[in-house]
């Protein structure tokens, strides 16, 4: 393999259209593990952490803008962008170990596109943007749009994802990201569920959001446990219609990791936990962080 | 970590009994120490094996052609360079062993070598070893005991006629032993009972889990001989197994202990190190060795995976009146499983006068498995202390009272023979009966379980090396790889015989040329058997060293006395005369003070060890977080005891992955579906506590200080331990291994 | 099989060393800087053993490739110690008996110290959250989170009577 260290993204985009055996990688913890156990080595490797946007992590007055590259610890370990999105920054913070966090990054997290990617769910449901590098210039997609299946996303070849977009949330507004995995860290999620639910001052519900991952071939937004839930109050009974909506939206597998029994009813659980707690931040009476359930 | 009380009257030392750095500690923590990757040799070459892709296939046809002519590959090996042992009439066992090294006709399991391949460098040799070109015949596999043992099975080995069955079959099996323990009548036992259970239970293989993959590097001269420096338990054994491979004499071979990166048992066999050195014969320089961790998981050897029933009755005041045991362990692919020590220790901590109990060895296309810590016991142990727990739960009695009832004490003849001596069990139930831990209410929403558990320990062969250096300071050679501390406890012992400071001893573990012959570190004998050999050598010093005192002051032997690393003349008389005074003028003595000394050593003391755990339990999930765990073993003398205590944590925290999460994954193909740390998933820091030690010392009898092994005990009750907490936190009762939070929701949906 | 030229630090020094490109810096630094005391156990970053900071930041060396390291700051156990004094991280753990075989502890000394650099006074927690990213089969981690714990008391107090950062 040859290795190439680009400064400027439309240098990287001359790198990839070079060779049609090119691959970019950020932070390799999915790319090494993979060509160690067998999968064919890209002729060339395009290392993007050498290029400032890709590393960058900036606050405006209406959004933040996410470098593709730039390691989840950075994202963790800002007050700031963790106290405004403690679900998607818990969730970039759930890959892996601190060894794996100061080197992993949503941008990868999202192009492995495994179906269990952690930041995913809580990336959609704060329904960020990427904005992909083209041969052309650049576009900007939905996050929901990329990912296509296990393993494959909509990225056409040379294209690459430069940064995120994601809006500030409105007031009132909570997400949270939680997580069963077998052990307490180091595990791949058996069930991922994301919730984003913004309420008004009689504590109902005026916009919720909730993600599934690990459950299907792609993260997903459930409209069902969503419409249970807008219009209405936090409680036993549209929880429990949050839970049900969320098995049901299930479309999982049996693996070594988790059955299809056991991800449906965990899908339904998490996801009510997830939604309760991202209320109970939107309401300001959160207690903890839930790392994972 | 707390520790009982000394019994009135036991001596009190000054050394032993201290928490001392251990010497080989500076080392490790500066990364100079080295395991067995860490050698380079000048002109290494680096090996790379070629493994079976199926569980099952004749090897028709191996073509080597294309590996041995890329650029960079010296050497090239297969089964042909290797003695056909069968046609050279030698045991079974060791014809075994060599297949198990490199396939002669049949690959076994997913993982099996057929060929080996070195070259100047790792990708060239990967390369080289993906280029060699086996034709295989896949054969039907079969990767359980019920698969193994079922009628039309079909079978691994065409001579395999089940041992211990009579008559004896006629047609080849499987099943490969079976061995039973009986006494006393079962029929009237279970009719005295008040309450009988019978439960089923299985296990999965379940690898030691060392972070060091195995390693060595070979270096063989034309001469016929080679160097061997490898991480193992035991380098005289390794040294004997690889020479017999190889058909060599023993002494054809020089072995070294590398720094050993974890063994637990699992590094007590050979795998690479035939290879290497026959490899470092075709190309006349040295060959280096080491496996990936995938290679660790499929091709070395976890502990069996089994199946087993039990019946046991107990009366309702809680006397335990027989128990019988049906249990298939997999051998993997050649025979050899544990399942004979699990006989013997199934009951062993309980006197049962009625008993009958049956263990099977079953080979099967899995990798053969090899010794893990207690081999055997904790695998049974799961479902004896599981059932106790049941039964106590049906008579409603306390688990620690019903194991008082019933505990095996001295005088109480073994399930498994012997008489026992002075053992400490009772001591160890009392310990956690009357802890904190046990005492402090079950919090809302949480499990509590206790368990027990038993392993022999042995004594065995060791030598070892003591002098006396000019300045009067001692060195201490053994031939004992240290796995978990030995050489502190060595240099204890030597500090607490001479009466010196023990930062003037050092430690030192020899090879195979230089110190006399050593059994395996394992069976938890090392700070025993090792340990009594160095106190002999010590004594005989001190002996010697009085004798010089005598003659440099011109009296009798008997008015010299060795006092707090000083001779004294018994009058007072004389100025002491201290090690270093006496090395000065050794030469004027009789010569250096260098004392070497061998025993099979005998009168290891069984270990025992009670354990308890509170479990918090998510209902909705299945997801059980170990909340609190205290542990009590019976060390006879803790020697050192922050690694007594090391011991007992480390076996608790296996116990606890086993329990819950590590299992062999095989596809229907018989091929490992979870070969790596992320899904062979063991214990990580922040899914325990602390591991609360309360160290017993009931001394054992038959050794200088009192001392049992620790080693292995620790890890037979954990999987019950925990089993018991499910049941009494949620109801359910898990009869199976690992107790995934997929099983237990799944029986948590199921309960009434 | 082409060789990148990498030009890095490590440990204080400048080091230079000629690398396959898609070799990992773990093959690099043991192979072509003869640095072994960092330690493979699984090469995929499930097990911490291979862990150093670059750039003052923990990461397993089996998941860079080598050329990054081009220009960057590494730190190995080799570099842990002061020339003739332990850092309290190594002492505490050889006095709290926190290793016993010893292979996974380069990397749970260099993860630690990343750990108490960036949070002086963790809690209990929050060190077992820190090195869940490294295994160890020996201990069952008590000890050695009670030696971190340990070391951490002895920063702190080293630096308000020196009124130093590390």
């Amino acid at each position: 393999m040859d290795y190439l260290a680009p400064t400027t993204v439309a240098d990287a985009i001359d790198a990839l259209a070079s060779t049609a055996d090119s691959r970019v990688f950020a932070g390799a913890t999915d790319l090494i593990p993979q060509i160690r156990s067998g999968r064919p080595e890209p002729g060339l490797l395009v290392d993007l952490k050498r290029i400032d946007r890709l590393t960058a992590l900036a606050e405006s007055d209406t959004s933040w803008t996410i470098g593709a590259a730039t390691p989840t610890s950075r994202l963790t370990e800002d007050p700031s962008f963790s106290s405004q999105f403690p679900g998607l920054s818990e969730a970039a913070g759930l890959i892996g170990s601190d060894q794996i966090q100061n080197r992993s990054s949503l941008g990868g997290n999202l192009c492995n596109a495994s179906p269990a990617a952690d930041s995913v769910p809580a990336m959609l449901v704060n329904e960020a943007r990427a904005v992909v590098a083209t041969a052309d210039g650049t576009r900007t997609v939905p996050v929901s749009d990329v990912t296509t299946g296990p393993g494959a996303t909509s990225l056409q070849a040379g294209e690459f994802i430069v940064e995120f977009e994601v809006d500030k949330p409105p007031a009132n507004t909570g997400d949270a990201y939680l997580r069963m995995t077998p052990r307490t860290e180091m595990d791949i999620a058996v069930v991922g569920a994301g919730a984003r639910v913004t309420l008004d001052a009689d504590g109902n519900c005026t916009e919720a959001r909730v993600a599934l991952g690990a459950v299907a071939p792609t993260a997903r937004r459930v409209s069902d446990a969503e419409a249970a839930l807008v219009g209405k109050p936090i409680n036993d009974e549209t929880l429990a219609a949050v839970a049900a909506a969320a098995s049901a939206a299930c479309d999982p597998i049996d693996d070594k990791r988790g059955t299809i029994e056991y991800r449906k009813q965990v899908a339904g659980v998490l996801a009510k936990r997830a939604v309760k707690l991202a209320a109970d931040r939107a309401s300001g009476t959160a207690t903890t962080n839930g790392e994972s359930a | 970590m707390t520790m009982t009380e000394e019994p009135t009257g036991a001596p009190s030392y000054k050394w032993v009994g201290s928490r001392s750095v251990r010497p080989d500690g500076l080392d490790k923590v500066t990364g100079k120490a080295q395991f067995g990757a860490d050698l380079k040799l000048p002109n290494m070459l680096e090996g790379a094996v070629t493994r079976s892709p199926h569980a099952h296939a004749k090897i028709i046809s191996i073509d080597t052609t294309a590996a041995e002519a890329m650029a960079g590959v010296h050497a090239v090996v297969t089964a042909a360079d290797l003695p056909d042992l069968a046609e050279a009439g030698a045991k079974t066992d060791d014809i075994f062993m060599s297949e198990k090294i490199l396939a002669r006709s049949k690959v076994l399991w997913e993982g099996h070598p057929v060929a080996a391949v070195a070259a100047t460098s790792r990708e060239i040799a990967r390369a080289a070893a993906a280029a060699i070109v086996v034709e295989y015949e896949p054969l039907p596999h079969v990767l359980t005991v019920t698969e193994a043992l079922a009628d039309g099975a079909p079978v691994l080995h065409e001579s395999m006629m089940t041992r211990g069955v009579d008559p004896a079959p006629e047609t080849a099996s499987n099943a490969a032993s079976r061995a039973v323990h009986e006494r006393g009548d079962l029929d009237k036992g279970f009719a005295d009972a008040d309450v009988v259970l019978e439960r089923e239970y299985t296990t999965k293989p379940v690898h030691q889990g060392y972070i060091e993959p195995h390693a060595c590097v070979a270096d063989a001269g034309q001469d016929g001989r080679a160097n061997l420096f490898v991480s193992s338990q035991g380098h005289f054994s390794m040294r004997a197994m690889t020479a017999t491979t190889l058909g060599w004499d023993p002494s054809q071979l020089n072995v070294t202990p590398a720094e050993i990166g974890g063994g637990f048992g699992g590094k007590t066999t050979i795998y690479l190190e035939p290879l290497a050195v026959r490899l470092s014969t075709k190309a006349g320089r040295p060959v280096r060795l080491v496996m990936g961790r995938d290679e660790v998981f499929k091709a070395t050897g976890p502990t069996s995976g089994s199946h087993m029933k039990i019946k046991m009755g107990i009366t309702n005041d809680g006397q335990i009146t027989a128990a019988q045991i049906w249990m298939a362990f997999e051998a993997g692919a050649f025979p050899g499983s544990p399942v004979g020590a699990a006989g013997m220790t199934a009951i062993a901590c309980y006197t049962v006068p009625n008993f009958f109990i049956e263990g099977f060895d079953v080979v099967c296309n899995k990798p053969k498995v090899a010794a893990y810590r207690a081999p055997g016991a904790p695998i049974i142990a799961y479902g004896v202390e599981s059932i106790i727990d049941e039964l106590c739960l049906a008579i409603d009695m306390d688990p620690i009272d019903v194991r008082l009832k019933n505990a095996a004490v001295e005088g109480t003849q073994a399930s498994y023979g012997p008489e026992f001596p002075r053992i400490g069990f009772v001591e160890t139930l009392e310990a956690i009966r009357d802890s904190e831990h046990y005492r402090s209410p079950v919090p809302e929403g949480y499990g509590r379980g206790v368990a027990s558990g038993f392993w022999f320990n042995i004594g065995g062969n060791s030598t070892a090396t003591v002098h006396v250096n000019e300045d009067g300071n001692v060195n201490v050679i053994t031939g004992s790889p240290d796995i978990g501390g030995s050489r502190a406890s060595m240099a204890l012992f030597a500090a607490e015989e001479f009466g010196i400071d023990v930062g003037r001893v050092s430690t030192k573990i020899a090879d195979t040329q230089t110190i006399g012959f050593n059994d395996v570190t394992g069976g938890s004998r090392v700070t025993l058997a090792t340990g009594k050999v160095v106190i002999d050598c010590c004594r005989t010093i001190k002996q010697d060293l009085r004798r010089r005192a005598a003659k440099t002051w011109d009296c009798e032997i008997d008015d010299v006395e060795w006092v707090e690393g000083q001779a004294q003349h018994a009058s007072g008389t004389e100025t002491p005369l201290s090690l270093a005074d006496l090395a000065a003028k050794a030469s004027r003595t009789g010569g250096p003070i260098s004392v070497t000394q061998s025993d099979n050593v005998r009168g290891a003391g069984a270990g025992f060890t009670t354990q308890l755990v509170d479990l918090e339990i998510d209902d909705e999930t299945g997801v059980c977080r170990v909340a609190r765990y205290t542990t009590a073993q019976d060390a006879g003398k803790a020697i050192h005891p922050s690694y007594v205590e090391g011991q007992m944590q480390g076996g608790v925290v296996q116990g606890i992955g086993w329990a819950f999460n590590e299992e062999y994954i095989h596809r229907t193909d018989g091929t490992l579906d979870n070969p790596s740390f992320l899904d062979y998933r063991i214990p990580v820091a922040s899914d325990l506590p602390m591991i609360e030690t309360i160290v017993v010392e009931v001394p054992n009898p038959n050794h200088p200080y009192g001392v049992r092994g620790v080693g292995e005990a620790g890890i037979v009750p954990p999987m019950a331990a925990i089993g018991n907490a499910i049941e009494r936190g949620t109801g359910c009762r898990l009869n199976d291994l690992p107790m995934s939070p997929i099983r237990l929701l799944d029986a948590i949906n199921h309960r009434h | 099989m082409s060789r990148t030229h990498v030009n890095c630090e490590i440990n204080g020094d400048h080091v230079d060393f000629l690398s396959e490109s898609g070799a990992s810096l773990l093959n690099a630094l043991r192979d072509d800087v003869g640095l072994m005391g960092v330690k493979e156990g699984c090469g995929t970053g499930d097990c911490g053993a291979c862990s150093i900071l670059m750039d003052d930041r923990v990461t397993c060396a089996c998941l860079i490739f080598a050329p990054e390291a081009e220009g960057r700051t590494i730190v190995t156990i080799e570099g842990l110690a002061a020339a003739d004094e332990l850092h309290p991280l190594q002492q505490c753990f050889l006095e709290g008996a926190a290793l016993q075989c010893g292979v996974c502890t380069p990397g749970f000394l260099l993860a630690a110290k990343a750990l108490l650099d960036n949070n002086p006074t963790p809690t209990e927690t929050e060190v077992r959250y820190a090195l869940a990213g490294n295994l160890c089969r020996c201990t069952g981690y008590d000890k050695i989170i009670r030696a971190v714990l340990e070391a951490a008391d002895i920063l702190a107090a080293n630096a308000a009577t020196n009124g130093d950062a590390k």
